[in-house]
Formats: structure tokens, sequence, C-alpha cells
């Protein structure tokens, strides 16, 4: 809300030490947000007022040209025939006419954004000067013609600047949303006069005359949806009469366009109040006006002209002709106040917050009205805002005031709040001084007594005032206290915690896994979740794959993308192809992250109250509602894994590269990954390995199908592994290494298999048949040709055997590889290549 | 040859002749081969020393004793020239070697570079260390959350803005009430909910909000939220946290001020700037994060008495936070994973 500081402060006693800087600080102390502040001007020279003597159209140019004579006071008349002498000002504005006032800036002067002014030639004339708008004075955005001064409000060659008020700042402010009250300079300057301490004259606190009939049948039908119903009768009003010069500077400097004296009036009194009005055209209106919800299919057209599909949860105001008003959002077009109206009915009403809330987002008008009234509006404001408007009218617009007044509903009083008057000392970790509490919740327009609880505690009690609907229990109160009494105030001490246990061992490796991936040369991304549909067909998965059941947004950024993703994959890849198209060829990644695996037989989330803790019966199924999300972990790999360079050729990387990733992340968690061949899309059905940890299958690596590559049109050869991390069990080892000092043996031996026995099961069984004494087993080498045969290969190992407490013989370590060989025979029909 | 010339070579001349010419073509060799070459012609059988030891017996009894002294004498000296000439040419061509064998080590060598971690994920595994270092713990949640948690529990309105479309991700169908969370502090819920107080936990994670990818905003950014129920907490203790936490990450120097705001699930409410020194243009204060006293509400609807405790919570965007204290201009950067932005992080720097 923008707000001028000499608006700001008009019902305050500020001394002349508290400037706006001073005001600024206050707020923001008090916590209302400062968007902006914006001095206005700076203008120099000569600024006067000017009257317009005589205008000649200039018709030859493309678009209107006014050359106007302007009386501005300053010259000795120099001609005898009574005519004062004026100046020639070109003009390209067109809403003015002669005998009007106007802000002419002299040549010499000089504008805001230093725009100087000087006499120039322009369109044929000299022109000795500028006729000025709202935005060249700095005073609004409002550029559509010159600013065009009541008549009789000054006389030619006035000084413009103090009856333009340049002298002046204009605040910016966001009050918090749970303030509506500071929606307005009433509550600003409440907000202002406890910040500082400054008398306050609360503009909303008038007698009201006392009135005995209604002015309009009313009845309100939902009395939940509208608890007060104001309305007051102007009559006779002069539709001519214009906006006194000081309420259009106030509006304009709020950012409010001056429209007619009944509209300016109604946003004026909202913004002092915080009250919005709405202002019928009473000859529009016929019969009883019913307050109720709409009905379904009902229709209105609202001023801005907009058919509203009306819904059965919005409030209306209808009268005999059917609905006129999307109460308390914007007024319909049938009943809208018009240049001609001469009568008016204005009303104030106070509706529930959240239906406006809900009806306003429904419709997508959030009207200054709407903002103000689902922030909650002050009830009591309803009568005292009619008043304000009508006497407003009356004065400026020579109306008269009806004598009735309608009032329907009233104010229910806000539910007082006891709270142990030592809750604000022990919240904050302050001793405030006796009378603290007291005095500040008396300052915020508390009703505030004292009490005993029976526990003998001393309480507090506070009714708060009508505006404070916010302030419901005692930690309310005590922000009130706080706030006021500054947050500075507030010392620094830690807390005492219990002893921690650090990180959980599941912790502690996913900080492992991410390090040991780093260190191993893969760069680590954090893709979005959101992936299209489409991805699975470029996976090739069956329409039956798990990764397909996915939980699918509502309310996507990008359309397509509305899927989340089950597997990290098709945000890594994504990825990898965006670094290719940036030049980069060589690449490895990795991501960790949750996935998110809906399942079909999911309970539907229930909706607990919060008034207590639920049962642990809901809060079972609150959890269990929640797709599964386990942590994965996942890596790419194109290009060359080794690089080339001085030393020599790179070496492209393969799917045992990203065999190896998947083992790196199995070290650092402590166990060891058993590999098998598989066939899982979207890997390479000849190149693809299954990783198990146990009897449990974790995860998939190897090389991409060449059908998904091309798909997705990915760099050839590109390779993956994707681990279900949570799965991966995080072992406790505690590792009892006993090293034996003696020398080992070590013997080479080279096994022809068939092609189909997979290396890591022949290591195996070596390893079992070995025993005790084999203590390691090393696969160095791997030969396929003629010289094995065809549908054969040879695999060479290097065996290191060791006794623990003595040195072996050869002979005895030909014992144990004869025991190793002979197992390799009987489980894969192994033979020594001879 | 007579006897007399036989035992010529015997003469102290002969012998001291011996030792020079020796000494000399030792001191001739070039290298060790040259060495090796000329040693038999001084120290070989036929080497004149040796030749005069032969010659030894043929002398009178009483001249034996004296000749054998000398012809040894001459060996010995014949002998040092050797082994000192031999130690220098060795030592010689041993530095001649490492001299030659001497490369350019500013080569490079990264055949596999070291890959780099996210700052995200360094940012956030430092800030939990400082927690734990007060005695915290770190605790997690699902990132597609029930509302009842997300909303709910934090004592968020039905009607509240925030829980409507133009913030929050929903799911399908219409009613499922699963939202991608929209802050870290569901995790707050999920944690009393299953724990009595005392309570300490910070929870780093990844959250959600329906913004538009543009250079100050994400529609995914990672939040840390702190939280401490037990009897006794004051905002005095969370602004002492606060301190701590702003020290730890910008330094001594640093510090943190409250100013009054407003969140559904803390009341009294702040929001926090931090005093940065090496702020760009110039020390000053940052806007941070949020924080407060936790709502009374919100330890009901988690089952803690808030008669008998109180808590404190405080939340910060990861994002934010790396922008501002790198001076990172477009957060942009940050998120799609360009690995020019990742590498100069490194393993664990941020």
């Amino acid at each position: 809300m923008r707000v001028p500081v000499s608006w700001l402060t008009e019902h305050l006693e500020v001394g002349p030490d508290t400037g706006p800087a001073e005001l600024v600080d206050a707020l923001v102390r008090v916590g209302v947000e400062i968007e902006d502040v914006d001095e206005l001007g700076p203008v120099t020279g000569p600024l006067v007022v000017g009257k317009v003597a005589a205008i000649e159209e200039l018709a030859e140019f493309k678009k209107p040209i006014r050359y106007c004579r302007v009386e501005v006071g300053d010259i000795e008349p120099e001609s005898t025939d009574g005519q004062q002498p004026t100046r020639g000002i070109v003009c390209g504005a067109t809403n003015f006419e002669e005998g009007d006032l106007v802000v002419v800036a002299l040549p010499g002067a000089v504008l805001p954004g230093d725009f100087a002014i000087s006499a120039r030639k322009t369109y044929g004339h000299v022109s000795e000067g500028m006729i000025c708008s709202a935005r060249e004075l700095g005073l609004g955005e409002d550029h559509s013609g010159i600013l065009v001064l009541p008549r009789d409000s000054a006389s030619p060659g006035d000084d413009a600047r103090e009856g333009l008020g340049l002298d002046d700042t204009v605040l910016d402010l966001a009050p918090t949303p749970d303030r509506g009250y500071a929606l307005s300079v009433r509550g600003l300057a409440r907000e202002l006069s406890c910040a500082l301490n400054l008398p306050f004259a609360d503009p909303g606190m008038r007698e009201l005359a006392v009135t005995d009939c209604d002015t309009w049948p009313v009845s309100i039908a939902d009395p939940a949806g509208c608890d007060r119903f104001v309305l007051r009768r102007v009559t006779g009003l002069d539709a001519s009469a214009p906006t006194p010069w000081w309420m259009r500077r106030r509006l304009m400097l709020a950012g409010i366009r001056s429209i007619s004296l009944a509209v300016d009036v109604t946003n004026y009194v909202m913004l002092e109040l915080g009250q919005p009005l709405h202002a019928f055209d009473t000859g529009s209106v016929t019969g009883e006006l019913v307050v109720r919800r709409a009905e379904k299919g009902e229709k209105l057209t609202t001023l801005d002209d907009v058919v509203r599909e009306l819904d059965p949860d919005d409030m209306v105001i209808n009268d005999d002709s059917g609905v006129i008003s999307l109460a308390g959002i914007m007024g319909g077009a049938s009943t809208e106040i018009n240049p001609e109206s001469t009568d008016v009915l204005l009303e104030a009403a106070h509706w529930d917050p959240a239906s406006i809330s809900r009806t306003a987002r429904r419709h997508k008008l959030f009207s200054e009205a709407a903002k103000r009234f689902e922030r909650y509006a002050d009830p009591a404001m309803c009568p005292v805002a009619v008043d304000m408007a009508a006497r407003l009218l009356r004065d400026y617009g020579s109306g008269t005031i009806e004598e009735s007044r309608t009032d329907e509903g009233g104010v229910t009083p806000l539910p007082a709040i006891a709270m142990p008057i030592s809750l604000p000392d022990r919240t904050a970790g302050v001793r405030y001084e006796r009378g603290v509490t007291v005095r500040r919740l008396t300052q915020i327009g508390c009703k505030v007594g004292i009490d005993t609880a029976d526990d003998g505690t001393a309480l507090v009690v506070a009714e708060p005032p009508s505006w404070r609907a916010d302030l419901t229990q005692p930690a309310d109160l005590v922000e009130e206290v706080l706030r006021l009494e500054g947050y500075d105030s507030i010392p620094s001490t830690l807390p005492v915690a219990p002893a921690g246990s650090g990180l959980t061992p599941a912790q502690r490796r996913r900080r492992t896994v991410s390090r040991a991936l780093a260190e191993a040369g893969y760069v680590e991304v954090l893709p979005f979740p959101f992936v299209s549909g489409s991805v699975w067909d470029a996976f090739g998965l069956a329409d039956a794959d798990p990764r397909r059941r996915t939980s699918t947004v509502l309310n996507p950024l990008e359309a397509e993308k509305n899927q989340l993703a089950t597997t990290l994959l098709p945000g890594l890849l994504e990825t990898m192809q965006r670094n290719v198209s940036r030049g980069f060829k060589d690449l490895s990644l990795y991501h960790i992250g949750q996935v998110v695996q809906p399942s079909a037989d999911a309970p539907a989330v229930p909706d607990p109250s919060v008034a207590q803790r639920p049962s642990d019966e809901e809060v079972a199924t609150l959890e269990a509602a929640v797709p599964a999300q386990p942590l994965h972990v996942a890596t790419v790999l194109t290009g060359k894994r080794r690089r080339a360079g001085w030393w020599g050729a790179g070496e492209q990387a393969t799917w045992a590269d990203a065999i190896e990733a998947a083992r790196t992340v199995a070290a650092a968690s402590g166990v060891e990954l058993t590999v098998s061949a598989a066939d899982e899309l979207p890997w390479h059905p000849g190149r693809c390995a299954r990783l198990d940890v146990g009897e449990q299958i974790v995860g998939f690596a190897g090389e991409l199908h060449p059908k998904v590559i091309e798909a997705l049109d990915l760099p050839k050869r590109t390779v993956a592994m994707e681990l279900a991390l949570d799965a991966v069990p995080v072992a406790e080892l505690r590792p009892q290494p006993s090293v034996s000092p003696y020398p080992p043996v070590l013997l080479d031996i080279a096994l022809v298999v068939d092609d189909s026995v997979p290396a890591a099961d022949l290591a195996e069984s070596l390893r079992r048949g070995g025993g005790e004494l084999l203590e390691d087993v090393a696969l160095f080498d791997v030969y396929t040709g003629e010289q094995v045969g065809e549908g054969k290969k040879s695999l060479a190992f290097k065996l290191r055997v060791r006794d623990p407490d003595r040195t072996l013989t050869v002979e005895e370590a030909t014992e144990v590889r004869d025991a190793a060989l002979a197992a390799a025979h009987d489980r894969h029909g192994a033979t020594l290549r001879t | 040859m007579s006897k007399a010339d036989d035992t010529q070579v015997l003469t102290q001349e002969a012998l001291s002749a011996a030792v020079e010419e020796a000494t000399a073509a030792f001191a001739a060799a070039a290298d060790l081969d040259q060495l090796a070459a000329v040693k038999p012609a001084h120290l070989g059988d036929q080497a004149p020393v040796l030749l005069a030891r032969r010659q030894i017996g043929s002398l009178p009894k009483d001249e034996k004793a004296d000749a054998g002294k000398r012809v040894n004498e001459a060996r010995t000296a014949i002998q040092a020239a050797f082994d000192e000439r031999k130690a220098a040419l060795q030592a010689e061509r041993d530095e001649r070697v490492l001299r030659e064998e001497a490369v350019d080590v500013t080569l490079p060598w990264d055949r596999v570079p070291r890959g780099a971690r996210h700052p995200m994920t360094t940012l956030a595994e430092r800030i939990s260390d400082v927690f734990i270092g007060m005695g915290y713990e770190v605790a997690e949640g699902p990132e597609l959350e029930a509302e009842w948690f997300n909303f709910d529990a934090l004592n968020f309105g039905k009607d509240h803005p925030a829980r409507q479309m133009q913030d929050t991700f929903y799911v399908e169908p219409e009613d499922s009430r699963l939202v991608l969370r929209t802050h870290t502090s569901p995790v707050q819920a999920r944690t009393l909910l299953h724990r009595a107080p005392p309570v300490y936990v910070v929870c780093p994670g990844r959250t959600y909000r329906t913004d538009e990818l543009d250079s100050t905003h994400t529609p995914v950014f990672h939040q840390v939220e702190g939280l401490a129920v037990d009897k006794g907490i004051t905002m005095a203790n969370l602004k002492g946290t606060l301190d701590a936490f702003a020290r730890a990450m910008f330094g001594e120097k640093s510090e943190t001020r409250l100013r009054p705001h407003f969140f559904p699930f803390t009341e009294p409410s702040a929001e926090v700037d931090v005093w940065f020194e090496e702020k760009k243009g110039g020390p000053g204060w940052v806007e941070w994060g949020g924080c407060g006293m936790v709502n009374p509400n919100v330890l009901r609807a988690c089952g803690v008495d808030p008669e008998v405790y109180s808590g404190f919570a405080f939340g910060m965007g990861l994002e934010r936070t790396l922008q501002f204290r790198n001076g990172i201009p477009d957060m942009r950067d940050m998120v799609e994973g360009d690995v020019r932005f990742t590498m100069p992080f490194g393993v664990e720097a941020s």
C-alpha cells in the first residue's frame, strides 16, 4: 500500500525530529515491510500555477497539438487593453479548456529526473515552458493528460510547489497478511503511534448520528458470510462536482486514478479507514437488498464488464432484478454509479474472510476490497465509513445526507484471552519492566484486566479490539509485547541441547558415497524430478513396468513434464544432453536423490483434526498414504573415461566403468556387490549387469540399449548405473584383520572355460576351492581366439597363497592351487590352459 | 737379461716411476670404461709392480724384506689411485644419469580428472555439521508429502492462500491431498509426532513452489530447517542459535537481526537478517530466512503440551544463501547441471 508521509502522520503528534527515515525504521521494527521509499521531487526553478487564457488547435500535425496562451503572472503588463499578459506554450494534451488552472514549469525549472525546461521552438511556435502532467511532476504514474487544478484554488503566478505538496515522501508498505488493519492509514498510524509512543487520534472513533429508521430495506440471509451490512443514502448530488485537489493528490500518490467524486470518495475512505465501500446508483436499485450465497447457474456482469458464472459458495447481493454485486469483491455493472448519478446508496459491510478469499481466487479478482476483506476488516468501521463518505459527498458534491441509516447485523466482540502475566518474559527470555505487558496491550487497543488463575498464577485478560481478529491465543499477545518492545532487546543465549549422536549410519554412508563418486571423477548434478511420460516409451518399457506407475503433477510448469520420476536416469540423461549441447564430449555425472514410487494400493490420505495429536493409527495411515520415496544413486558416462594426453591415447567409457561406479557405492557402504548378466531396459541386453547384495536386487549397470540411445538422441555407447541406495545395506563390518608376517607364494594360472561362464563366478569358485590359505585371487587377463577354440575363453588369475603361522613350501601352495582348480573344474568345467 | 737387470725393476726409482705412470694413466681415463681399459696395465698380471713382486724371490735373503715392503707400498699406492679415480668417475656418472632422467614436472596428469560435488550438497552438510556440533540430529522426510504434514499440522488454515495452486504443486487426483512439500517444515511435524521432547533437529532438503525459473527463483530449491523443542526454550535461545549459526557460516564478525513477521507455524515470528562482512558493495545486512517460536497450535497437533514445552524453529533457503555468500548472479546456473558451474566447487569446498 502506497501512502504519503503527510497523510500517514495526519493523526499523529509527530515531533520535528521524526522524518521519513525515522518513520521507516519504526515501521520495520514493528514488522511492516517497506517495499519502497519514494521522495517526491526535487523540483527547482520556476514552477507556477498558470491559467489557460486561449487555446489554438494546430491541425497540421499527425497528433493533436495545442498552442496555448497561459497567464503565469510573471510578466509586467505591457498592453493597456486590460488583457493579462500571457506566455505561449505548446502542449500535446487535450484534457483542459480555457480558464483551467494548470501547473507550468517555466524555462529554468528542473523537474524530477533532471528534466530541465527551456524555451524552445517546436511545432512552429516558441514554447516558453511546459504544462505538466502528474507523472512529469513525480506525483504518480498518470500521464494520460496534464494535471488540471480546481478553478479558484490558486492564482496565476503562485508558486505551485506548496499546493502540489512536493515536499513529501511516499512509502510503499507491505504489512503481513495477518494484519488486515494495517492496510489503512488508520492502522498504520496506530502502528507508528505504538512504535514511537506518539499520541494518536483515531479517525475511526467518531460519534455517529443516531438514526431510528432504515434508509433501505436489507436482509442478511447468510449471517455466516456477512455479519454486518450498513447503508447510507446521499441525494441531490452534483454529479459534475470535481474531486477536491487534496483528495486527488492523496489518491494519486497512493497510485489510484481519480474517476469521479463519488468513486474517489469511496476509495479515499477505504484507504483512510481500511473499510471498503461500494456506491450504488440508487435509481438502478429496485426493492429489498438480500445478502446471500449465489445459486448454481446465476450470472453477474461485474463493473469490469466481465460476465461471471457464480458459484454457490460466492456471497452476493441481490435486489428485485437479481444479483447486483459480487459481495466484498466487485459491484455489478447494472447498478454502477455513472456521471449522471445524483442519488447514491453507500454500502459498507463485513464479510467472512475465508469466503471472500475463496471467491477472489475462484474469479481471479484480487480487488483492493477483496484484499482487505480476506485479511479481516474492522466491522466497527462500517457505519463510520459510510458516514465519512456521506459527509465528503455533502461537502464537496453538495449532496444531502438522508437522515436514516440501515445497519443490519453488528459487531460480535472478539473472545477475551487470558494469559499468564509472565508469559511474554518467559517466551522472550527477557525481564521486562513492570507494567510493560499491560501497557503494550492497552496501546494496541485491547481492554486489559488482571485476574488470578485457580492455581494462583497472575493472569492478564485482554479483550482484543474489533480490528484484531488475529489475536486468538496467548502467543499472539506475546508477539505484540515483544515486537513493540523491540526484538533488538532480546539477548543472544544458546540453549543446552542434550548430547546428540551425530549422523546416522545411512546419513554417513550417503556422504561417503557422494565423496567417493566425486573423487572417482563424477560431477554431481541435481536435476528436477519432473519427467515427460514419453521417456518411458523411449526407454522401451513394457506397459506393466513399475517405472511407468508415477505420481502425476496436477499443475506442472511444463505441461509435458508432469510426472514425478521413478528413476533418476531421465533427469541425468537430460542434464548430460544439455552439457553435450554446450560442447562437452567427456562427461561423468552422478545424482543422489529421492524417487517417487506410488503404490497401487496405498490408502487415501486422511485428514485428521489438528486440535490434538492424531491417533497412532491415523499417523500410521498418513505415513502409509504418502508414496514410497527411496533414495537412489545413479551415474551416467559418455566419451572418454580416461583422457588422451601427452601420455598417450585415452580410453572410452564402457559398461565396465558403469559397474565400477556401482562397486564404488557398494564399497562406501561396506558391502560387496554380486554382479550377474541381465537383460533390463534401458540397458543393452548383452551389456547389462544386475547388481545384488545378498539375495536382494539393488540395481543395474551397463551400456544403454542402442535403441534408447537413438530415441533420446544420446551419444553412442553412453553407459549408466542406478542403485536403490536405501536397499543397499550399510554393513557394520567391524573388520578383524589378522596380518601374517610370512612370505606368500604367488602362482599364475590360466583357465579355459565356455564363453558363457561369468568371470566373477569362476573367481568365486577358485576362492572357495582354495580355502583359507588362498589369500587373494586376481584376474589379470582374458583371451579369446584360436588357441583356445571356438566358444571358449581363457581367464588368467594370479593366486596369492599364504599361511598365517609359517612359511609355506611350494608343494603346499601347489596343493592349494590344485584344490582351487578342482573346484573350478567341477563347477564350470574349467581346464588348465596349456 | 742378467740377474742384475732382472732386479733392476725393484729399485726405488723404478717403483716410483710405475706409481707415477699408473696415477697419470688413471687420471687420464675420461670415464669408467677407459679406466677399466687401462687398469690391467697397472694392476694386472703383467703390470710392473706385479712383475717386480715376482723378482723378490731372486734377491739375496737380507734384501728380500725391504724389497717386499717397497713393492707392496707401490702396489697399494696404485690401487688407491685407481679406487679414487673410480669413485670420482662413478659419482660423475651417477650425477649425469640423474640429470639426464629429469622430466618436466609441470606436464598435466589428469587422465581421470577429479569430479565435484554440488555446492547445495556441501552447503547442506556444512550446516548440518554446525548443528551436530551443538547437539542436534539430522532429520529427513519425503518430498512428495501429505498436505496434512505440509500445511494442516503447521497451522495453515484450510483457506490459507499459500495452499493455492499458484504456489503449491499438487498431484493427481485433485483430492489426493498430496503436495510437493513447499518447505522443509513438515519434517518438524513428522519428528515431533514420533519423538518426545527434548527435540533438537536440523532438516536440510529439497522443496518445491510453482515459481517459474529465473535469475532469482527456481521451482525446485533447497531449505534447511532447525527445530528445538524443550522445557524453557526462549526467543533469546533462538537468537543465540542463529548468531552461532551465522558466525559458523559467515565468520566471527557475523550476527543476526530479527524483524517481526508472520508465519502460520510460529508465533511470535520474525525474519532474519544476517550481517555479512564480504557482502558485495561492502559489509551489510542480508535477508536470510524466517524464524519464530513454534506456534502452540503446531505443538498441540503433534501431541506436545504447549503448557510444558516451548520451541523455536527457523528456515533458510540454501540457493539464496549460496547466491549472496558466493556472489552468484543467476540462480539458473545452480540448477541446470552445467559441469562448469559445479567443477570449481571440488569435492569438499563450497
